[in-house]
């Protein structure tokens, strides 16, 4: 080792392990890993949005039927929820890059869990609670009996497949939230280190764009004009 | 050494845009755009446009919220690829699934018929 890179060793930021020259490659190593994750993630969701695709060209009154018992308010309002995380979650992540105290980055990250959790507070109570009293929920309490009830019964297994897989990517985010808190509390994150917050962040996005479509998949298809075709 | 710093006005115009598109599409399902019947295939334009609407928004997120805009070439091309992938899966069983009824059945199936239960 020449005596210059020996000097380039140890005059480094503690936070950049040894196999890599310098801290941008660490970072973007680590980015470019957590984007391999979310390519999987996407092929993992597109095989649902395949299935959803096929059985909607094939029953698209029966869908439409079934998406207009949704309630397009609490669809949109969702959608809101998870836009303003996502502004958090950025901004967390801008306050580690620029040096902001601790605090700050705490702030943001809780703001985010917040609006995590309301996300789930309104998709479990208001929208789930009221489906099951409604009778809508395959296999468990299915009553609705009205026109094209079969397909209804299809588009309502894929309503509660998809949110529900959609659902457990919010609670594994806010598992992620808690940690990064708990890493923030201790002063893990500077200007010069700052990959977990950046690779979570990462992975709330994704989970945004998901429901960036789900939304109009499942609320809006069709239109909401008249009641079915 | 902190990598690209985004401006907080850039975020937040991101989020603005996204509210407001959020908004679009639901008003836009409100409004009946009609349907194009084009040979075998049926454009649905509140669809189209609500997709539309859709890949602006998650091309916001992606681009300034996820840093692609600022990230090295490699991890574009893991990206773009990523969405390639999907795209050859919903292609070939569309091509498949789409095109089932166009040609109808063989014609020597046609004495087997009677005998057939579909």
């Amino acid at each position: 080792m020449s005596e210059h890179s020996a000097q380039m060793v140890h005059g480094h930021s503690p936070a950049l392990v040894h196999q890599f020259e310098t801290e941008d490659q660490q970072r973007e190593a680590g980015s470019l890993g957590m984007w391999l994750f979310l390519a999987t993630e996407v092929m993992f969701f597109g095989g649902v949005f395949m299935a959803y695709i096929v059985y909607r060209a094939l029953h698209l009154p029966d869908f439409i039927q079934g998406s207009h018992m949704l309630d397009v308010k609490f669809g949109a309002a969702n959608t809101a929820v998870l836009i303003c995380s996502s502004l958090t979650m950025a901004l967390a992540i801008h306050a580690a890059q620029t040096g902001k105290s601790k605090s700050t980055i705490i702030t943001y990250l809780i703001l985010t869990m917040i609006l995590g959790a309301a996300f789930l507070g309104i998709k479990f109570t208001f929208e789930w609670t009221s489906d099951w009293r409604e009778g809508l929920v395959p296999g468990f309490h299915f009553t609705y009996g009205g026109p094209y009830a079969s397909g209804v019964q299809l588009f309502f297994c894929f309503y509660f497949f998809m949110t529900g897989l959609h659902a457990l990517h919010m609670i594994t985010g806010l598992g992620l939230l808690t940690t990064l808190t708990v890493m923030a509390s201790r002063g893990r994150f500077r200007a010069e280190y700052f990959a977990p917050l950046e690779n979570s962040g990462l992975y709330w996005h994704f989970v945004d764009i998901v429901w960036i479509f789900l939304f109009p998949l499942l609320y809006l298809i069709g239109g909401r004009f008249g009641g079915g075709h | 050494m902190s990598g690209h710093i985004v401006p907080v006005k850039i975020y937040v115009a991101v989020f603005f845009s996204l509210l407001i598109l959020t908004g679009l599409t639901t008003f836009a399902a409100y409004i009946d755009m009609g349907m194009t019947h084009i040979g075998h295939f049926t454009i649905d334009w509140n669809t189209v446009v609500a997709l539309a609407i859709a890949v602006t928004k998650m091309l916001l997120v992606v681009l300034f919220f996820m840093h692609v805009k600022y990230s090295p070439g490699l991890t574009r091309l893991v990206v773009v690829a990523g969405f390639f992938w999907l795209a050859i899966m919903v292609a070939l069983t569309l091509s498949d699934e789409l095109t089932r009824g166009w040609e109808g059945h063989p014609k020597a199936w046609s004495t087997l018929l009677p005998f057939l239960h579909f």
